[in-house]
């Protein structure tokens, strides 16, 4: 029982309980463990507050991954309106928390829940439509959500946006991006163990065998649509809790970023990550992440040199485009993603000093 | 014979509910269009029987199982299963009620393993909730860890020690099959119905199946509907056969009989044929 498994050489495993383990030895718990230790004991002190900024965004990107991956590489569902269902979480929040002073610990889960239904109302063609056009009507789904959020302005403020309160949690204020750093990664970490236990039990599998063969699956005595339409809220409740952090992280709310371009955003990280795989959609959200912020300062470089002075540059075009290329180059080159580069490097250490 | 060594305790959930699998159909029609796929059939199963559906190719076999497990809709007659009225129910509902099957053309899951798609036929036994699965609480893990000794119970049985984490997509066909079989087993059917599931075997793999088929009918008491071409098995392992053609019950009984139903080999090898 209290055998440390190190080398994943062999499979030495006596029990079936062993083998429903996330990590398949010791030696990787203990690293994940580290990990863990590293990114809440030591990150935040010895970062600077831009670089704990950026971090911070990038862990409520994980959430979302997370939440997208769930529906489109576990369920097979595709979905565009991603983006929006985000914008749906931050204006839950919001307005949860201005309109009904509800406190951030209530406010965050009832922002997500009322993603979850707005999704799961959004995912009703998937009864009927797969693929290409099951995408189409998602995308008419941003696109609603997105008119809402604008012209609904007795609940939205329109294109004024929505100022939030203070974050609180139990009366103590969440200040600065350090305390920030703490919610939000508290709930990362939470909400993606949550994500692999969906996937090593009975609903997880039930998603999993609808993308692979939905007739197969209904002969397994599993409801095809309602499975989906629990696909669509779990993953809609991902971005709504990753929504309603961002709004209170930023503090003050417009409808402009959950547009489509964040949609797209979203889907490069799952892409990029690995469909399919929780880890992956970490590594996705973390890269695009930090694409973003690579772009930002490569593009204050090219505007203050002289040579392109005269030139009309435009930021968004620049990322469209980066995000754009990356897609491609890992759908032609590694399409399995950032997590099977990760696998594969692991396999080719895991025998370190000794490999064959 | 190799008995099935399962612990009793494990397969307690199916004992509990009884073994008793009596399909009755009624009438039957199925039309695609212009075409009679299934026309007034009628048919019993009784529990513990063997019984084999023959015909020619088109005959409307699949069809008539479809029909069964509410993959087609028919337009008339109806279905009742151990009492119940099962004409309109939905395949997962079906299969909640008992009724298993195997397809034709393979129905797997190829991008997941042998263990994977076994515990997927699982599905309808899971008793934990949604939040116990998703925070992975001890009673989840429990439960896990009981329904996977099942599957690997019926691993032992098909003899599939070596591949039960090989993709299902990678194995030969042979063995797909196989997999298909424990797939629809892991499920605890009253009535498991099977549709060719000899069809693009060698020799001894169709030796092997025939092994599983006695054993699961002789020791395991179970209720077998089996859709076949090859005549050498149907003849040996069944107790009753129908004959469908051209979506009619051309004629029923047992093998012997049915080896001897002028009319039957006349549907076989052609009116041509005769004089
Ligand atoms: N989904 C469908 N749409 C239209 N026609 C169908 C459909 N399924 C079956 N048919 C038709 O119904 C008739 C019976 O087909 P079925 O597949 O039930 O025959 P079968 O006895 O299983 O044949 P085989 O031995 O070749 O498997 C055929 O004429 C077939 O073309
Ligand atoms: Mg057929």
């Amino acid at each position: 029982m209290a055998r440390l498994q190190f080398h994943p050489c062999g499979n030495y495993r006596e029990s079936y309980g062993e083998e429903l383990r996330i990590f398949e030895t010791d030696y990787g718990r203990a690293a994940l463990l580290a990990g863990l230790v590293l990114l809440f004991a030591v990150v935040p002190f010895i970062s600077s507050a831009y670089f704990l900024y950026v971090i911070n965004l990038a862990g409520i990107a994980v959430i979302g991954a997370v939440g997208l991956n769930i529906l489109i590489g576990f369920t097979g569902q595709i979905s565009l309106g991603h983006g929006a269902f985000i914008g749906v979480g931050a204006y839950g929040a919001a307005i949860l928390a201005t309109s009904l002073h509800l406190p951030l610990f209530l406010a965050v889960p009832l922002a997500g829940c009322v993603t979850a239904a707005v999704g799961m109302i959004f995912g009703i063609p998937s009864v009927r439509l797969k693929g290409l056009y099951l995408a189409i009507a998602t995308l008419a789904g941003q696109f609603i959500i997105e008119y809402v959020l604008i012209q609904w302005e007795g609940l939205t403020k329109g294109t004024m946006g929505i100022v939030l309160p203070q974050a609180t949690l139990f009366g103590l204020p969440i200040s600065g991006d350090r305390g920030f750093f703490y919610l939000i990664f508290a709930l990362a970490v939470f909400m993606t163990w949550t994500a692999k236990n969906l996937f090593r039990t009975r609903s997880g599998r039930a998603f999993m065998a609808i993308r692979d063969n939905d007739r197969a699956a209904e002969g397994m005595g599993i409801p095809v649509f309602p499975y989906k339409l629990l696909a669509f809220g779990i993953s809609s409740f991902y971005a709504g809790v990753a929504g309603a952090l961002w709004a209170y992280y930023t503090m003050s709310i417009t409808p402009e970023p959950f547009n489509l371009d964040l949609s797209i955003e979203y889907i490069a990280m799952v892409i990029i990550g690995g469909l399919g795989s929780i880890t992956g959609s970490v590594f996705g959200a973390l890269f695009i992440s930090g694409l973003n912020e690579i772009l930002r300062s490569l593009f204050d470089l090219l505007t203050n040199l002289p040579l392109l002075q005269g030139m009309e540059l435009n930021p968004a075009a620049l990322r469209q485009f980066v995000f754009g290329l990356a897609i491609v180059l890992f759908i032609l080159f590694e399409p399995k993603g950032l997590a099977e580069v990760w696998r594969v490097v692991r396999s080719n250490f895991r025998l370190w000093p000794f490999s064959y | 014979m190799k008995a099935f060594r399962a612990d009793p305790e494990l397969f307690r959930s199916r004992r509990e509910q009884g073994d008793r699998a009596d399909l009755s159909v009624d009438g039957l029609t199925l039309r695609f269009g212009g075409v009679v796929a299934v026309n007034d059939v009628t048919l019993r199963v009784r529990t513990g029987e063997f019984l084999s559906v023959i015909g020619p190719n088109g005959a409307g076999k699949t069809s008539l199982l479809n029909c069964i497990t509410g993959y087609y809709r028919p337009q008339e007659g109806s279905i009742s299963f151990n009492g119940r009225n099962v004409t309109h129910m939905h395949t997962h509902e079906l299969v909640r009620e008992g009724i298993g099957r195997t397809f034709q053309n393979i129905e797997l899951f190829p991008g997941m393993s042998v263990l994977s798609n076994l515990l997927l036929a699982r599905h309808i036994h899971y008793r934990y909730g949604f939040l116990p699965a998703a925070l992975f609480f001890p009673s989840a893990r429990r439960e896990e860890v009981r329904h996977r000794r099942i599957v690997e119970e019926l691993i032992d049985f098909l003899e599939m020690q070596s591949i039960r984490h090989r993709l299902v997509g990678s194995l030969p066909y042979g063995l797909r099959k196989r997999v298909e079989l424990g797939r629809a087993l892991a499920l605890e059917p009253k009535l498991l119905i099977l549709d060719e599931p000899f069809a693009g075997m060698n020799l001894e793999e169709k030796e092997d199946m025939v092994r599983f088929l006695r054993e699961l009918h002789g020791e395991w008491k179970r209720t077998i509907v089996l859709v076949e071409h090859d005549m050498s098995i149907v003849m040996s392992l069944s107790e009753r056969i129908a004959v469908l053609n051209f979506g009619e019950k051309l004629a029923e009984g047992t093998p012997g009989e049915i080896q001897d139903d002028p009319e039957v080999t006349r549907a076989y090898l052609g009116p041509s044929e005769e004089g």
